[in-house]
Order: C-alpha cells, then sequence, then structure tokens
C-alpha cells in the first residue's frame, strides 16, 4: 500500500449524464441469454395446462384417465387434487376494509369464473406430450350467465342481473372516495359545480379506457425444483421478492427454504407483477412429484390468461369560469376488475386518484371510484397503472374546455397549471409537488414542434376541405411515480411497504460487487447502477457488477414497478456507497496514521486534509480483506447496506405535441409528428433515458389508435392471438422528437425522477385530442380508444363521436376453414356497449 | 421419427426428429440454441427469426424436416459464419451502439431480420426499414432506436 | 405451439405426391409453403393424419415466359415471383399485390400455389389473379386440366382443386402497356388486409380503354368488380369520372364484419379504394 499523490482535481461525476452504452447488451445480442425458458434440469417434467372455454360455468366432472394412459405423462390434475399447500392467489392491496375478494384458488375444484382458467393440468416427460394429453382431458361444464359488461355488472344484484360470483351477492367489489373538502386540501366540488352551472362552463363527459394487454414480448414461463432441502423457482416476473413472500405466506413453506430467481425477464410493464395461478401450480407440482416442472405458456395462453390492464369508465365533470380557470373537477370512475382482485388490481384506480388535478391549481376536486368483479380475465397494473386513465382525463377535458371557450388547448392548461415558482406546491389531491417547470418544457416544446406552422397547415387544410385534416394534440402531464413512501402505503392499507435496498461489496481484488433489491427486465439497471457507483466510490464504471434478482443474492427488496427503480432503489444504492466511504474513512485514518477527523474522500481515494497523502478506496478494500492490521474496534471490512424508504413521490412531467393526419374518405389516422420535453431531473443515463421515452411513447400511442382486448357476447376474448390484438410493428410508427428539461427533483440525492411510465401516460391523450381536433370541423367532440378507422370515420359521418365497432370476430379462426368457423360476421359485442353483454 | 441432417451455424447435426417438430424447437430443445427464442403462436412476432440458406424465415414456420439438408444460421452463429474473426457482425455492434435492444427478447429475431434486410437493400431507407422489419413485433423500444441501428449498420444515417 | 402428431412424406414428384394424396384421402393435408397451415397445425386448429410436403418437387417451381404469358408453378415462392423482371414488367398487378404479402420472413417461404389453394377471401393474391383473367393448372391421377380464375375460387377456403389433386401451376396473361395498383387497407403493417382492391387499367389518350379490378376480403371469395369495369369503360382517366364509376365498387358484395369494421364499413372502403387504385393504376393526378 502506498500513499500516492492525489494528482488531478477530478469531478466526482464523470460518469453520471453520460450515454454509456449498456453491459446488459452483449449476452442479448449474441443470444447467450438466460430466459426461463431456456433453463433444463435433469429429469425435469413439463405442464400443460387444460384452460376452460367458457366464462362462467360449473364444472360438473372431469375425466382424466384417457390423459393418464397417455405415453409418458406422470400425472393429471384437477382442483380437486389440490390441498392447503397450494395455497391460494392473495390480493395484497384491499382498497376497503369492506372489499368483496372473491376466493382464488390455483385450479378452481367446482366452478370457473373467465374463459381461459385452468381447470386442469397435464404434467409429462415433454412439453409436447403434456400438450397432447391436455387434449384428452373430458371437462363437463354447466353454463352458467355471465357477468361481462362493466355498466351492467356494476347494477346487477341477486334478484336482477348476473353475478360474477353469485356467493358474494354482488358484483361490487370495493368503493373508494376522496373528497378535497373533507380531506381539508380543497373545496367543495359540487359548490363548484353548481356554480358553473349557472354562470360558468360546465364539461361533462363519459370517456372509455378500453381493456389492454401487457403483451409483454417473452411469454411468461416457471420453472420449480424441488430438489434438496431449498425450493427454487425461476420464473418470468418482475417480482421475485414479493413472489417469495406470496408463496411463503399462502403455502406454508418458510422464506428461508424458498429461493425465487428471476433470471433474464423480457419485458413486463406490469403484466409481470403478478403472482400466478401458473407459478403456484408450477410449485405444487414439482413438490408433490419431487421432480423439476417447468411451464411455458403459448402466446394466446398469455393473452387469455395473464393479467389485462385499464378497462374503466370514467364519468367526468369540470367546472370553470368564462376566462377559463377551473373551479372543479369531480371524477366517478367504474372499474373492471375481471373475475378476481389480483395482486393490486384493486389498488389501480386509487393510484390514478391522486391525478387527475394533474399540474393545475385545481380548488376543489372528488373522486370517486367503484370497483366491478365480472367474468372477464383479471386486470391489473399496465404500465402507468392508474395514472394513464388519469392524464387521458383531465388532458381530454381540457382540450374540451378550451374548444368550449374558443381558445387554444396551451392557453387553456397555461392559466391553470402550477408556476415554476409556484414549488414546492400541495395540490387539491393532498400531494406536495417538489418540482417542475411546465413553462419551460412547453415552450421547448412548441419551438421543437413548429406549433405555429402546424397550426397553420391546419387552417389551410380546413379551407381547402383537404380529405386528409390535420389535427393537433396536447398533452401536459405529470404522474406520480417512485413508488412509495411506506407511510402512504399503509394509509392506503397497501400490505407492504414502498422502501428498497441495495449493498455494496468492496472485493478484495478491487473491484466492486453491488446487490439491489429492485429486479429489472430490460430497463438497464446494470448500466445505470454501475454508472452510479462508478461516480460515487470514484472506481472505473467497468469494475462495478450490479446483481440483482435472486433472493438467495439479494435477500430484500421489493422489485420493479412504478417507476420506482432509480428513483428509490438508486437512492438505497447512493446510500450504501456512502456509508462504504463513512467505513473506510478510519481505516484510512489507520493507514496513513491520520485523525479520522481529517480524512476527507474524493475520486476513489480517501486523504489527509491539506496535505498529499491519500489511499485509494480500492486498497483499502483489500487491506480490509487481509485484515493483518487494521483499527482497533472495527469490525474487518467496508462492505455496506442500505435501505430507503422514500418521504415522498416524485413527479416526472413534460409537455407532449402530436400531429396525425386523419383521412376522413377511410378514418384512418397516421402519425404525422411526435415531439415531447419530458423534465425527468437530472439523467444519469440519456441513452437508456430516450429509449424509455421512445418505447413509452409506442405503447401509450397503440392505446390510443391500435390496441384492445375485446371479449363477445360469451365472453370469449376474441383478440386473443398477435392477429387480433394489434401490437404496432415499425411499419406503424414514426421516429420521435425528444427532448428534455430539467428541474433536479428534491425528493433524492441524485435529483432524479421516474422515466419508466411518463411517455405511456402522455401520449395517449396527446394522441386522442390530435384526431378530435382534426375531426372538429365534423362537429366530433370524442373517437372512443383506439381510434379505429371504422370509428373515426363513423365519427366524421354521425358528426358526434358516437361510432363504434360493434362485431367481433377474430380472424385467424375464420382463417381455417377447416374448423367450421367460416361465419365472420357471428358475434357483436362492445365491451362497453349497453345493450351488449351479459344475461344469455 | 425421421432422420435429418443439416448445418447450424457452421457444424454439421443429425437426428430423428418427429414430422412435427418446429424447425425453433429442434433449434433450442435439441441443439441447445436457445438464443432463438418463441414470442407467438401466429408467426407474428419474428422472435425466432434465423437463415434458412441464407434467408430470413420464422423457425417457428418451418418444420425441421423442412429444414432437412439446409443450412441454418442463428442468432448464436451470426457473427462467425459472416466471417467477423471473433467480432460481433456489424449489426449486433449497431444495436449496441444505437441502444436498440432493452429486454432483448425481440432481439435475435430482430437483429436476423435485419441482417436479411441489409442483404437484400444494402442502403435502406427508413421507410424500406420499417417495412423490412414488419415481421418483428418489439415492445419496448418504439422500434425508434431499432430503426437508428439499421441506419447506422448499413451507414445510411447515423444515431439521432 | 406444438402440432399433433402427423406423419409426413415430402414426395420429390408431382406423381408421387399424387399417390399419397390418393392413398390418404382426407387424412392427408398439402404442405406447400406453410406460412398458413403451420400456424393452424401450431394451434391444433386442424389435425391431418398425414402431411404431404411438396415443397421438394423441382417441377413446381420457376417462372416462365411463354410469349403471351408467365407461367408461374406453384411452389415457387413469393421473393422468387418478387425478383422476376417479367412478372415485374408485364404483370405488374400480381407483382405488387405479392409485394404486400405478410412479411418478408413469410414471402422467403410462402408460395402463390399454396396461397390461392388456401383461399382465405383476405388473401392478397386471389384478387390480382381474378382481375387478370389467369389460368390454374390442377394435376390429378387423370391428368392436367386447367381452371379460369373466375371458376377457381368456390367459397371461404375452398378452391377448384380436388382432395386428390394439386395445383401445379398459375399462367398469368402479360398486361403489357397497362397501368396497376394495388390499395391494401390494414390498421397495423402485419395485419391480413381489412380490404384491399387490385386494378389495372388501359389508358389510350387520357381515356381508360378496359378497366380489371379485383376485391380483397369483400366476399368469401376474391370478386370482381364488374360494375366498376363497365362504368370505367371509355372514361376520361380523371379524378371525377373515376370516383363516379367507383361507387359501384360495393355492388354485389358480402363482406364480413369482425373487429377492424363492419360490412357496411367495408362496402364503403370498397369505393375509396377502388377510386384510389384505379387513379393510381392511371396515373392519374388525384384530389
Amino acid at each position: 500500500m502506498t500513499a500516492v499523490q492525489d494528482s488531478a482535481q477530478e469531478t466526482s461525476t464523470t460518469e453520471i449524464g453520460r450515454d454509456r452504452r449498456r453491459k446488459e447488451d452483449q449476452r442479448l445480442i449474441t443470444g447467450r441469454t438466460r430466459w426461463t425458458d431456456n433453463i433444463t434440469l435433469p429429469g425435469m417434467l413439463h405442464l400443460a395446462m387444460v384452460r376452460s372455454p367458457y366464462a362462467h360455468a360449473k364444472i360438473t366432472s372431469i375425466d382424466t384417465s384417457a390423459a393418464q394412459q397417455a405415453t409418458n405423462v406422470v400425472a393429471v390434475y384437477t382442483g380437486a387434487d389440490l390441498d392447503e399447500s397450494a395455497g391460494v392467489l392473495i390480493n395484497a392491496w384491499p382498497i376497503t376494509p369492506d372489499q368483496k375478494t372473491p376466493n382464488h384458488p390455483p385450479i378452481p375444484a367446482d366452478r370457473v369464473t373467465f374463459a381461459g382458467e385452468i381447470v386442469a393440468c397435464v404434467v409429462a416427460r415433454s412439453a409436447a406430450e403434456a400438450r397432447d394429453a391436455a387434449e384428452l382431458v373430458d371437462v363437463e361444464y354447466e353454463e352458467l350467465p355471465a357477468a361481462l359488461d362493466l355498466k351492467e355488472a356494476v347494477a346487477a344484484d341477486q334478484s336482477n342481473g348476473v353475478l360474477a360470483h353469485p356467493d358474494l351477492g354482488t358484483n361490487k367489489s370495493a368503493f373508494w372516495k376522496f373528497d378535497s373538502a373533507e380531506a381539508g386540501t380543497g373545496g367543495d366540488v359540487e359548490e363548484a359545480i353548481a356554480k358553473a352551472r349557472n354562470d360558468g362552463v360546465l364539461i361533462e363527459r363519459e370517456y372509455r379506457q378500453q381493456r389492454l394487454i401487457p403483451a409483454f414480448m417473452e411469454p411468461r414461463s416457471v420453472v420449480v425444483d424441488p430438489t434438496g432441502e431449498q425450493l427454487t423457482m425461476w420464473s418470468a416476473t418482475q417480482i421475485p421478492h414479493i413472489l417469495r413472500f406470496a408463496l411463503a405466506a399462502t403455502t406454508g413453506v418458510p422464506e428461508s427454504k424458498i429461493r425465487v430467481i428471476a433470471p433474464d425477464v423480457g419485458g413486463g410493464f406490469g403484466g409481470k407483477l403478478q403472482v400466478t395461478p401458473e407459478e403456484w401450480t408450477a410449485w405444487w407440482v414439482a413438490r408433490q412429484l419431487g421432480k423439476p416442472v417447468k411451464y411455458t405458456e403459448t402466446r394466446s395462453e398469455s393473452l387469455m390468461a395473464g393479467h389485462h390492464g385499464r378497462d374503466q369508465w370514467q364519468k367526468l365533470t369540470l367546472a370553470a369560469e368564462k376566462d377559463g380557470t377551473v373551479t372543479g373537477l369531480k371524477v366517478e370512475l367504474t372499474a373492471d376488475l375481471g373475475s378476481y382482485v389480483s395482486l393490486v388490481g384493486g389498488g389501480v384506480p386509487v393510484l390514478g386518484a391522486f391525478m387527475f388535478n394533474a399540474i393545475y391549481k385545481f380548488p376543489a376536486y372528488q373522486f370517486t371510484c367503484q370497483t366491478v368483479l365480472t367474468n372477464k380475465t383479471w386486470t391489473d397494473a399496465y404500465r402507468g397503472a392508474g395514472r394513464p386513465e388519469a392524464t387521458f382525463a383531465i388532458e381530454r377535458l381540457m382540450d374540451e374546455l378550451a374548444n368550449e371557450l374558443g381558445v387554444d388547448p396551451l392557453e387553456v392548461r397555461e392559466k391553470n397549471w402550477i408556476r415554476h415558482e409556484e414549488f414546492p406546491f400541495t395540490t387539491v389531491a393532498g400531494l406536495e409537488y417538489d418540482s417542475g417547470n411546465y413553462e419551460a418544457a412547453t415552450e421547448k416544446a412548441k419551438e421543437h414542434f413548429g406549433y405555429d406552422e402546424l397550426r397553420a397547415e391546419q387552417q389551410r387544410r380546413r379551407d381547402s376541405n383537404d380529405p386528409v385534416q390535420l389535427g393537433i394534440g396536447v398533452s401536459t402531464f405529470t404522474e406520480m411515480c417512485g413508488l412509495a413512501p411506506s407511510r402512504v402505503l399503509g394509509s392506503l392499507d397497501y400490505g407492504a411497504g414502498g422502501w428498497e435496498h441495495a449493498s455494496v461489496r468492496m472485493l478484495a481484488t478491487g473491484k466492486v460487487e453491488v446487490v439491489v433489491g429492485v429486479s429489472p427486465h430490460g430497463q438497464g439497471h446494470e448500466t445505470a447502477f454501475s454508472q452510479i457507483v462508478a461516480d460515487r466510490l470514484g472506481v472505473p464504471f467497468e469494475d462495478v457488477e450490479i446483481l440483482h434478482g435472486d433472493t438467495q443474492i439479494s435477500h430484500k427488496g421489493l422489485d420493479t414497478y412504478g417507476s420506482r427503480s432509480l428513483v428509490v432503489g438508486g437512492e438505497a444504492l447512493v446510500r450504501a456507497a456512502d456509508k462504504v466511504i463513512e467505513k473506510a474513512k478510519p481505516y484510512a485514518a489507520h493507514m496513513l496514521e491520520a485523525n479520522p477527523d481529517d480524512i476527507e474522500f474524493q475520486a476513489g481515494r480517501l486523504g489527509v486534509k491539506g496535505t498529499d497523502q491519500s489511499v485509494a478506496l480500492t486498497e483499502i478494500a483489500t487491506a480490509a480483506f487481509a485484515s493483518h492490521d487494521y483499527p482497533e474496534g472495527l469490525e474487518p471490512g467496508i462492505d455496506a447496506e442500505a435501505t430507503y424508504d422514500p418521504v415522498n413521490f416524485n413527479f416526472p412531467h413534460g409537455t407532449h405535441l402530436c400531429a396525425v393526419e386523419v383521412d376522413t374518405e377511410t378514418g384512418q389516422v397516421k402519425m404525422r409528428k411526435y415531439t415531447c420535453v419530458d423534465d425527468i431531473g437530472n439523467v444519469i443515463n440519456p441513452l437508456i433515458v430516450e429509449g424509455q421515452v421512445h418505447g413509452g411513447l409506442v405503447q401509450g400511442i397503440a392505446q390510443a389508435l391500435w390496441e384492445e382486448a375485446v371479449h363477445d357476447e360469451s365472453g370469449t376474448l376474441v383478440s386473443a392471438s398477435f392477429v387480433d390484438y394489434l401490437v404496432p410493428t415499425a411499419a406503424d410508427t414514426i421516429s420521435f422528437d425528444v427532448d428534455h428539461n430539467s428541474t433536479a427533483s428534491l425528493t433524492n440525492t441524485l435529483g432524479t425522477k421516474g422515466v419508466g411510465e411518463a411517455g405511456t401516460i402522455a401520449s395517449t391523450p396527446a394522441v386522442v385530442n390530435a384526431v378530435v381536433d382534426a375531426l372538429r370541423p365534423f362537429g366530433v367532440h370524442d373517437v372512443q380508444m383506439p381510434c379505429t378507422p371504422e370509428r373515426v370515420w363513423k365519427a366524421v359521418h354521425a358528426g358526434d363521436g358516437g361510432g363504434t365497432t360493434e362485431a367481433a370476430a377474430p380472424h385467424f379462426d375464420a382463417a381455417t376453414g377447416e374448423t367450421g368457423q367460416t361465419d365472420r360476421s357471428a358475434g357483436a359485442d362492445d365491451p362497453g356497449a349497453p345493450e351488449e353483454g351479459a344475461g344469455a | 421419427m425421421t432422420r435429418i441432417e443439416l448445418t447450424v451455424d457452421g457444424a454439421r447435426v443429425s437426428d430423428d426428429v418427429e414430422p412435427r417438430m418446429l424447425l425453433v424447437h429442434y433449434l433450442r430443445e435439441k441443439l441447445g440454441k436457445t438464443g432463438t427464442v418463441i414470442g407467438c403462436d401466429t408467426s407474428n412476432c419474428g422472435a425466432c427469426t434465423v437463415h434458412l440458406d441464407g434467408r430470413s424465415v420464422k423457425s417457428c414456420n418451418v418444420l425441421a424436416v423442412q429444414a432437412d439438408g439446409a443450412e441454418v444460421t442463428t442468432i448464436e452463429g451470426l457473427a462467425a459464419t459472416a466471417g467477423t474473426d471473433g467480432h460481433l457482425h456489424k449489426v449486433q455492434e449497431a444495436f449496441h451502439e444505437c441502444h436498440a435492444l432493452q429486454c432483448g427478447f425481440c432481439t435475435p429475431g430482430m437483429i436476423m431480420q435485419s441482417v436479411d434486410l441489409l442483404n437484400d437493400n444494402p442502403n435502406p431507407t427508413e421507410e424500406e426499414i420499417r417495412l423490412g422489419i414488419e415481421g418483428n413485433l418489439c415492445r419496448c423500444t418504439g422500434y425508434h432506436n431499432i430503426v437508428r441501428a439499421v441506419q447506422t449498420a448499413a451507414g445510411t444515417g447515423g444515431a439521432q | 405451439m406444438i402440432p399433433a402428431k402427423f406423419d409426413y412424406a415430402a414426395p420429390t414428384s408431382v406423381e408421387e405426391a399424387l399417390g399419397l394424396l390418393a392413398e390418404h384421402g382426407d387424412d392427408a393435408k398439402v404442405l406447400a409453403g406453410g406460412q398458413s397451415l403451420l400456424p393452424v397445425l401450431r394451434m391444433r386448429l386442424n389435425a391431418p393424419e398425414m402431411v404431404v410436403d411438396i415443397g421438394r418437387i423441382d417441377a413446381l417451381k420457376g417462372i416462365t415466359d411463354d410469349g403471351s404469358t408467365v407461367t408461374i408453378g406453384a411452389m415457387t415462392p413469393y421473393y422468387e415471383i418478387l425478383a422476376n423482371d417479367t412478372v415485374r414488367t408485364s404483370c405488374g398487378l400480381l407483382h405488387k399485390a405479392i409485394t404486400e404479402v405478410a412479411d418478408p420472413q413469410i414471402r422467403h417461404r410462402g408460395t402463390l400455389g399454396g396461397a390461392l389453394v388456401h383461399a382465405d377471401p383476405a388473401g392478397d393474391c386471389g384478387a390480382p389473379v381474378l382481375a387478370m383473367d389467369a389460368e390454374l393448372v390442377i394435376t390429378g391421377s387423370g391428368g392436367e386440366r386447367t381452371v379460369a380464375a373466375a371458376d377457381f375460387f368456390e367459397d371461404l377456403f375452398t378452391t377448384a382443386v380436388g382432395e386428390d389433386e394439386l395445383l401445379t401451376a398459375i399462367r398469368v396473361p402479360k398486361y403489357d402497356g397497362w397501368g396497376s395498383h394495388y390499395e391494401k387497407f390494414v390498421r397495423v403493417a402485419h395485419q391480413w388486409p381489412i380490404v384491399a382492391v387490385a386494378a389495372q387499367v388501359k389508358v389510350d389518350g387520357g381515356t381508360i380503354s378496359e378497366a380489371r379490378i379485383g376485391l380483397t376480403n369483400m366476399g368469401s371469395t376474391p370478386l370482381r368488380a364488374t360494375g366498376v369495369e363497365q362504368a370505367l369503360a371509355g372514361k376520361e382517366a380523371t379524378e371525377a369520372a373515376v370516383r363516379e364509376a367507383c361507387d359501384r365498387a360495393a355492388e354485389g358484395t358480402n363482406p364480413p364484419s369482425d373487429l377492424n369494421g363492419d360490412a357496411d364499413y367495408r362496402k364503403h372502403l370498397a369505393t375509396v379504394l377502388t377510386r384510389r387504385a384505379v387513379l393510381a393504376a392511371a396515373g392519374a393526378q388525384t384530389g
């Protein structure tokens, strides 16, 4: 060990802000990956599921004998075979004490509650043989009426209408309310509405948030190895830690005997924020048979049985003065849970409850939400979870208000938004926004976009009755992310905290091993966290290794969702790294024969103030490893860990501007230009941030234009393959104009804000606003999402936006010919059409 | 069972397979070429794209027996087959450089299709690139950086 | 994702293939390019006992220029047809429609013959083949017979090809000097067409002397828009004249209703898309 001269006055931030190429890429671009489905273990058995074709039915009998006798079939199980050790699927967020929460077994024994629910499983020596035998399982059902339409379901009771779970006596699961007058955060919304009705402007609308499917690219897969004392589960999950807790809590195996590994995970978007019947079934089967078991779903199974997202009706009342100053907002939501209350499904609308007031200074606000059980696939988080719904509603309303007043949509926003000098600002929903600059983001976005020129072109097209009209959509969004302060979660009756954990291990060779509790599935944590640690500890980026996603390595964490990894997990990491430095100081003092109080850290070295004597942190790590000579009273080693509980949410914002061309002859909407200026605070890696925004934008645009999970009148998911669930391709999208503006967040040391959901939250209303804007001359005030060509065309011709697609039939089944499903005009359903749905 | 012999990533292989075995299952299960993945069951997603006798195909849409006698290149053999002397193929490099992947699940197929596209058309426009990869779905990137990567590999426009 | 078990044969001659079909009857399914059949097998929507792979019959592949017609072997993959200069210049409508088939990977494996026999009314190749009055060469144990495209498509997924027969070649007349356009309407690029229109017109001195128009996905088979064809004959190739004629595009159609639009919407689309296809084919200014 040598004390060398501290040569350079290096800045301590050489990595943060750099567009480092990702450490994760090498294995992914060469195919040396470890997806769960790649895992093969000696003697491994394969599972195939038998799923219900009915949305609601009694299981009257299941004959498994033919399947049991098939070649290489090891076992066939039905719901009746499951015992207590199979556990149940849990709801971690009962949003009210009296929430109705149906029991959710991995495989029901007597009654199926949605089409696609598992009724039996076959275990065989190969996946092909398991699938073959699954076809031999003979299930007899007695079909029951299915509760399908959300509005009908909410009105049903024991004597009238159809119940998804007749034993509950109602389809209503929970009613949740926030009122600013009651909470003391604002005025009485009814007063504001009454006043606006008399002498102001009242905007009353009802919007539909269609049902969506997360559609991550990697189908879910699970492998369970019960060999030996410990049970190991590999799962394509976002939440290895929560999964381990839930397995332990419901199946009676102590956590210490459970190891959950999320290996390479191919996307999630909330869709893998779940504990699933497939995981629980594989777990139970592996334990029954004492053999490793694998289950990988097909895409159709994924679309049918993986949880869906959104699916709300939003009844909205916005009160304003004649000058455009908003005086109150009332929100009445009805949210479709599907047939079970999933892990956090009931809470998704509640996450939106605090965001309807968005960036605005509304004086009065009321939010209510009724969650409803139906016989459809369960719903839960999908990218943004609650906040896209809120942002859509308010940004659509602000456009409607602008239209009503005959002013530019940006003008009415500016009139109501929080000015940058007003931060910190406590909103009518009770949140404290720490920072932001809506003016700056908007100004920059307008400039990039060429707002005035496009408005001029729009006018020209209107004047010339161009069959292709131009529409300009605005969305000035904010969101709350960085889930979440544990005390807030506690006040909302969530079943866990919102803290995060990290540990920093200084290895003997001078390398740094970091263990984090968040669990990435495409976000680039290995790269961004390496940058943070490299700066914090003054070590080379390449010398930092980030470990995650394995509960045996990362014993503590709450995983990845809600744009929390950087703002919560990153803060835990910063604090752990800072502790390492603090622990190293007495070592440095000892090595340099100085007073610990005189030691200061800079650029990877600990030196004695006012001298040129210093020692590298990595040298201290080596010395601490040997521990031949260390300060009296200390423990060997300078490793440290930190658990961080955020004090507040985090509020990224931005201004998104979208131009679309609408072909009024066909209804086709074509993206023309998209500009966004997001304020996500300080940026760790601009390349990764832009990638998150691009991807988020397309998912949000897809909700506006393309995607919808549609059920037919019997409750079968019609859009059950990628033929009919329209995930966009490269040919459907455009290059984006993405920039950012930075006001540092005050909620974390690095000044960062979450970015994972921003693009999705912001873009949906920007696009729909653009479509409606294009069609204003035709008297159109709304087009229901997705804005299909048919809906747009019908809106143009009806002049009221009332056009909806009524017919539902998949192309794929029709394309088979031999199946006999030749009638493509059969079936009619619109999830929102009140005359359709339940009954039968 | 049917006996097949083919060349995969430069190696001669031979196996008895069930006629129903898909090429992608053959690659993954018999040969351990798990770099090629399965993303759907309707041939929409393109995640399983490989080269069959030098042209891109969806390996879920080809039976292993149909590949008898053929030459198959997967993402795992792309660089070596292209003779890059231990380095990455230029399209792999470009995907890394342009941050054209996030979760990476679609990436093997996306890269294999991009290579095919550039074989066919070494100087594609943005529109030609977008149409050339229309058979490959990506849920993470919004395609923006994938288009940049193909442009970069082609030398027809840089990262933006 | 895993097909049910089946037996497999890969004959190398038409004769051998026909023998297998005769032997196995309706238990057999012909595997051409497989791009529509394999998804069906994977989803277990069909489970034939015997799959006869005709991909190794060299006699079914290739394109020959016969003077007034181009003969395309039924097993010629799309990408080879696209690369053929004669098809591009003399059978432009077919070329343009094939550029719109699915995606590049599918076009590397899929075959024109396979698509025509599959006879999905939403397939891109039926309408141009119909509009061009192509002839389909069908071979059975009794030898070859030729069927006009107008008689080939019988119903949804049903053609004139018998259970024990093979479609062996497609003879496409040359239309040198004609303008052509395939107008396809989709919501996202990887979709089957909601409606598509295959149009070719002969324009002499600004007047449309003849028009041939095929409609995709406007009924259980590809359809000819004969009313429009008649109305266009002798009309000036102007926007107004074409618009009036194309208003008849939906006559006699019976389009499906599905997630992408109901029958009425499709009928409306057919008129707009036909007008656009005809104007593009005629090289006329739109607007």
